[in-house]
């Protein structure tokens, strides 16, 4: 089975995926809107296909720690849900960051705060990139625009998570979830042999053999100290996180005067922004972030010297704006535009937005 | 006559009892007369004489057996509070050879886990797990726990615990053999040579389960706090004994699959 076109998803895109990247296991509760994903994976058998284990857990609170466990033995380990659902992994997922183990974790975002609604949002921004759960930890955190890289992101967040032994998230909302588009999907990559498992894995919790220390699984250490020195060990990581995994996608900025920042199903709604802009003669050029952490700040730090300004565009009442302001340093102006609540904004707003808070301000 | 050094009488024809070696060095950080060094001792017994200290990976909760992964010889993982029946259950479907045990105590297993227990216990995952249940929560320094006698004093419930205020002990052990996914219920404690005897046999039985793949064994200790109890061990164990056996009944509950008593 080689490469192969099909009409999907976002939600399904990510099931897909999952199985045919070699994943290991799949635990989940269903949250609208983003079911389709444990749905998906139910009827089509992976424990058949490749031997995958997709189990549904009691919560999302059991979900998230049965990844843990399964990710504790060096396996492929991944689980999805939507915001409120999200809110309650974040235990585990603080756990995972602290017991340093690989895993996926991927959000279709709705609006909140609360039950909130079932409409997409952006608004756990703050939640995905500055922490979540408790303690001093990062996530690395991909931005899906379309379909397609729903697909793409869940081998590449694999990739991420056991190259720095980390949690990764796909944060995606609920547009990019729901909407039906084209996708290339790949071969059907071989699950790893538990031998290959231990070797990537030395210090998986397999069964200790006599040939090797006992390994353990923790986030725990009563020494202050050593405490404080596992937290800087986290840090360096982080830090060589920034340095390597940045990834963001400009569109027109060579000659831009506008930039707008977006990411996401915002990205795609600033392409149709920018043309609107551009037919006035405005010119205007997007950085789409990929990562949502690392976050871009060199490359806006380059731009901000070129251009008169930047619109974050965001689904939320303003959060990766406080990152763009960072970044800019208060050189150039920077305003927020989103519409919140499962709202989703016009072009013609963020048009009208950076006419009003950027150009006219 | 020559002086008898203490390395004359550590010979081997001369020892009787021996530390199992699946237990490491580690001073245990128990306090005196806690039963969970025992409890640890069983396990790791039970797991030397099977043979399966390669195939076992282990489960320690949030508690004062935290530290569980310190003492045996095994690959362990600690979990969250409470989640050591869903990190098991991962374990266990990724690697349905191996033997996989939870251990935990009754605030982590009967309250803030019993989601998490029911479940496990409910889908009859292939797993042991160990209930140590001493009514109260030691390590966070002997606050009331869902296992609380009626009347039984702790730090958040200084004059005893009052039924209409803040309910009633929580009989998890019996709650679990009535689900359909318990293969192997008990209940055992490890206060005399008798009942260390006995609640080794039940372990054993409960490690050896896990080949048929029928669901949980569910082994309970009930055991003693003195610290929490506040009670110096010799009478820690006698409390034990007048007031939790009468409502936490030691024997077995459910066998093979059966509820065999009431």
């Amino acid at each position: 089975m080689e490469k192969e076109l099909r009409l999907m998803k976002g939600n399904e895109a990510i099931a897909e995926a999952a199985i045919r990247s070699g994943a290991d296991a799949y635990f989940g509760y269903p949250i609208t809107p983003q079911s389709e994903v444990i749905e998906y994976l139910m009827a089509e058998k992976p424990h058949e296909r490749t031997g995958m284990v997709v189990l549904q857990a009691e919560s999302e609170v059991a979900a998230i720690n049965m990844v843990y466990g399964a990710a504790g033995c060096g396996r492929m380990a991944m689980t999805s849900s939507s915001s409120p659902g999200v809110s309650l992994k974040q235990e585990g997922i603080s756990y995972i960051a602290g017991a340093e183990l690989p895993c996926l974790i991927v959000n279709v975002v709705r609006a909140g705060p609360g039950l909130g609604t079932i409409q997409p949002a952006q608004s756990d921004y703050f939640q995905s990139t500055k922490g979540g759960g408790h303690g001093d930890y990062r996530l690395i955190v991909l931005a899906p625009a379309s379909v397609q890289e729903m697909y793409d992101f869940v081998e590449l967040g694999f990739e991420l998570a056991f190259k720095y032994r980390n949690p990764v998230m796909i944060q995606s909302d609920g547009i990019i979830g729901q909407m039906m588009e084209k996708v290339v999907i790949g071969p059907q990559k071989q699950r790893r042999t538990p031998e290959e498992i231990i070797k990537q894995c030395p210090w998986a919790t397999v069964g200790k053999p006599t040939t090797r220390e006992r390994n353990i699984i923790t986030s725990l250490d009563l020494v202050a100290a050593k405490q404080e020195e596992f937290n800087l060990k986290l840090i360096k990581k982080y830090k060589e996180v920034k340095e390597n995994e940045v990834r963001y996608e400009l569109i027109n900025t060579e000659d831009a005067d506008y930039i707008l920042v977006a990411y996401g199903s915002s990205a795609r709604l600033s392409m149709k922004a920018m043309d609107l802009l551009r037919a006035k003669g405005i010119k205007v050029g997007i950085l789409r972030l990929i990562t949502l952490y690392p976050y871009p700040t060199k490359i806006i730090g380059e731009l901000t010297k070129k251009v008169k300004g930047f619109l974050a565009v965001e689904m939320s009442a303003g959060q990766m704006v406080e990152d763009l302001q960072l970044a800019v340093q208060f050189k150039k102006p920077v305003a927020h535009f989103g519409r919140l609540g499962g709202v989703i904004p016009a072009p013609e707003e963020i048009v009208e937005a950076l006419e009003q808070k950027i150009i006219g301000g | 006559m020559a002086e008898i050094t203490i390395q004359d009488i550590i010979k081997k024809e001369n020892l009787v009892y021996t530390k199992s070696k699946v237990m490491t060095d580690a001073t245990l950080s128990y306090c005196p007369g806690c039963g969970h060094g025992t409890a640890h001792r069983l396990i790791a017994e039970v797991i030397e004489e099977m043979d399966i200290q390669s195939q076992t990976v282990g489960v320690c909760p949030v508690g004062c057996s935290v530290l569980m992964y310190n003492f045996l010889d095994l690959d362990m993982q600690q979990a969250a509070h409470g989640r050591a029946p869903a990190v098991a259950t991962a374990i266990k479907r990724l690697m349905p050879e191996k033997f996989v045990f939870t251990y935990q105590g009754d605030g982590d297993l009967a309250a803030i886990g019993t989601a998490e227990t029911i479940h496990a216990c409910n889908r009859g995952e292939n797993i042991v797990i160990i209930f140590v249940n001493n009514g109260i929560y030691g390590m966070t320094g002997g606050q009331m726990a869902p296992t609380t006698l009626k009347g039984m004093p702790s730090s958040t419930c200084p004059y005893g615990r009052d039924i209409e205020m803040m309910g009633n002990p929580l009989k998890m052990t019996e709650l679990v053999a009535q689900l359909a996914g318990t293969y192997y219920v008990t209940r055992q404690s490890v206060h005399s040579p008798r009942n260390v005897r006995r609640a080794k046999k039940a372990i054993r039985l409960a490690f050896e389960n896990q080949k048929l793949k029928r669901g949980v064994s569910f082994v309970e200790i009930v055991s003693n706090c003195n610290s929490g109890w506040k009670l110096p061990p010799v009478k820690a164990n006698e409390w034990m004994e007048e007031n939790m056996f009468p409502f936490y009944p030691l024997g077995d509950i459910k066998v093979d699959g059966e509820i065999v008593s009431k």
